[in-house]
């Protein structure tokens, strides 16, 4: 009885290494391909217009409602002290080195990072991905490296913007409505925020943007060939990415600061 | 054209392929005839390298593909074109884009010239002046005829249909029988083709080969086929359910199974 449970847990664990192994070397592979000439631009514009451009909506909504709760909260608290003229450098701190980054790639997960992931598994059911095979065209260098590469361009870009509308949905709430002084907002901010808190939002938005893409493909690529293979596929993609999102933001919060 | 030599395959327990040998003659249409899971569809897969096999040959202008590299594979695939069972068009794509496809990725002509070249395959599958439909917006038939023209856009030497009339009704049927043996006839090209619908495979096959659980038990032109003595081929080609292939797979004894579990059932209630 003790053996077989020994077993299964080993079993189980030798398949889950087997599958960090496989999603390793699909990383590389699609790498390694994307720096191989034919170069595809137009296939890497349209996927950033994908991952990138449509997103903005969905970020400008979660910045422009994150900064203002932040502006709500944080004044608040800060009246307890008498400090509201901190409000300015809580948001911004708040924002640029976490929220930012990781609200962010959060809200890219559920929209794009589903999709890619069932993409990919519909391609598989329909034999698109052999089909290029017969075309002569590599199927892993074709759709995953520019989805990759999309993912690793456009998040500090969506980051950079949600820290932006973040800030001024502090600003709305915080000097607009609740009357905190416009300079000292804005002051306080300057001399808080850094450029290694600006620099760490940039690489864990960039860590994020190459996990989205990288576990969806992955879960896309794996997906079993049928209808709920596909619907599975998509629900890991989103169920992992999310998760490794908040324990590498950990990592890295650990190692930046 | 392409040779095949003691290739085997296996899925596990499973042998899909049994020191398969056989060839496929140039310019001339070969249909791979069998049952569902005779291993047709595998065969085909290795022919064309989609799969390794796990030891055998298949020779394609002398080159073995089992053992050629990713580059000389590709190479050789761009003479080859491949109709796929369920068409394999890609869904973001509209007709016209996905003919073009191929040949917008490996050469360099100019636009205009790529229309033309598009309208023309179009013609010969009967469909143009349908280019800027999405393939969600065609029929079955359809799809098969915009992945045919896919398939040739690139002039192959080689095309291999994958059950190319399944899920078709008989005219659908007729019209993709008809367009196989045209094509094979006016481009020249070599033809591969799997399939377990016998009609049409009798009225286009030059050679036919037969598969029965990944072997080859007959292989010979149509009227070698139909005058067989082996009494699977007869009853494949008649598609009587009497004869020597079994209608079901399991191993185990129908009654006895039935009474196993009777029995195991008597035993919880006991």
């Amino acid at each position: 009885m003790n053996l077989d449970i020994a077993a299964s847990i080993g079993q189980a664990t030798i398949a889950r290494v087997q599958v960090i192994g496989r999603s390793g070397v699909f990383l590389f592979f699609a790498f390694f391909l994307a720096f191989r000439p034919p170069y595809r631009i137009f296939r890497l514009i349209k996927e950033i217009e994908f991952v990138g451009s449509k997103s903005f909506l969905i970020v400008f909504v979660t910045a422009l409602f994150t900064g203002m709760v932040l502006g709500l909260q944080g004044y608040h608290t800060l009246t307890q002290f008498g400090a509201q003229a901190l409000l300015g450098s809580a948001v911004a701190l708040s924002i640029i080195r976490e929220l930012g980054p990781v609200l962010c790639a959060l809200m890219v997960t559920g929209r794009a990072g589903s999709a890619i992931a069932a993409e990919i598994g519909i391609m598989r059911i329909t034999d698109q991905f052999p089909a290029l095979e017969m075309m002569a065209i590599d199927p892993v260098k074709y759709v995953i490296s520019p989805k990759i590469l999309a993912g690793i361009i456009s998040l500090p870009l969506l980051t950079a913007f949600f820290d932006v509308v973040g800030i001024m949905g502090g600003y709305l709430v915080g000097v607009q409505l609740l009357g905190v002084n416009q300079g000292a907002y804005f002051g306080k901010m300057i001399t808080a925020v850094t450029f290694a808190d600006i620099y760490g939002g940039m690489i864990k938005s960039l860590c994020f943007g190459l996990l989205i893409t990288w576990i969806s493909c992955f879960m896309g690529f794996c997906a079993k060939p049928t209808t709920e293979g596909v619907s599975r596929a998509t629900t890991r993609a989103v169920v992992v990415s999310s998760v490794s999102i908040l324990v590498v933001d950990y990592i890295l919060t650990s190692l930046l600061l | 054209m392409i040779r095949v030599e003691n290739l085997v395959k296996t899925y596990g327990s499973t042998v899909a392929c049994n020191r398969l040998n056989c060839r496929f003659d140039a310019k001339k249409v070969t249909v791979i005839l069998g049952g569902s899971g005779s291993g047709k569809t595998t065969l085909l897969r290795q022919i064309t390298g989609l799969e390794k096999p796990d030891s055998g040959s298949v020779f394609f202008d002398d080159m073995d593909l089992t053992r050629a590299s990713k580059k000389d594979l590709y190479k050789k695939r761009k003479k080859m074109g491949m109709l796929f069972q369920g068409s394999a068009l890609f869904n973001y794509l509209n007709i016209f884009e996905n003919i073009a496809f191929p040949l917008r990725e490996h050469t360099r002509i100019a636009e205009n010239v790529i229309k033309n070249i598009v309208t023309m395959k179009l013609e010969m599958v009967g469909l143009r002046g349908n280019e800027h439909l999405m393939p969600s917006q065609l029929s079955g038939g359809m799809m098969k005829r915009v992945g045919l023209a896919r398939a040739i856009v690139m002039d192959p030497k080689v095309i291999f249909y994958d059950e190319p009339t399944s899920g078709l009704d008989p005219i659908s049927t007729g019209v993709i029988g008809k367009l196989i043996r045209d094509l094979n006839v006016k481009l020249d090209i070599t033809t591969v083709v799997v399939s377990h619908d016998i009609a049409s495979s009798f009225k286009i096959a030059d050679k036919i080969i037969i598969l029965y659980f990944g072997d080859i038990i007959a292989q010979g032109t149509v009227d070698q086929i139909k005058n067989s003595t082996d009494e699977r081929v007869q009853q494949f080609i008649t598609g009587s359910p009497e004869g020597p292939i079994p209608f079901t797979r399991t191993d185990t004894n129908y009654v006895e199974a039935l009474l196993a579990d009777t029995d195991k059932s008597m035993e919880k209630m006991s």
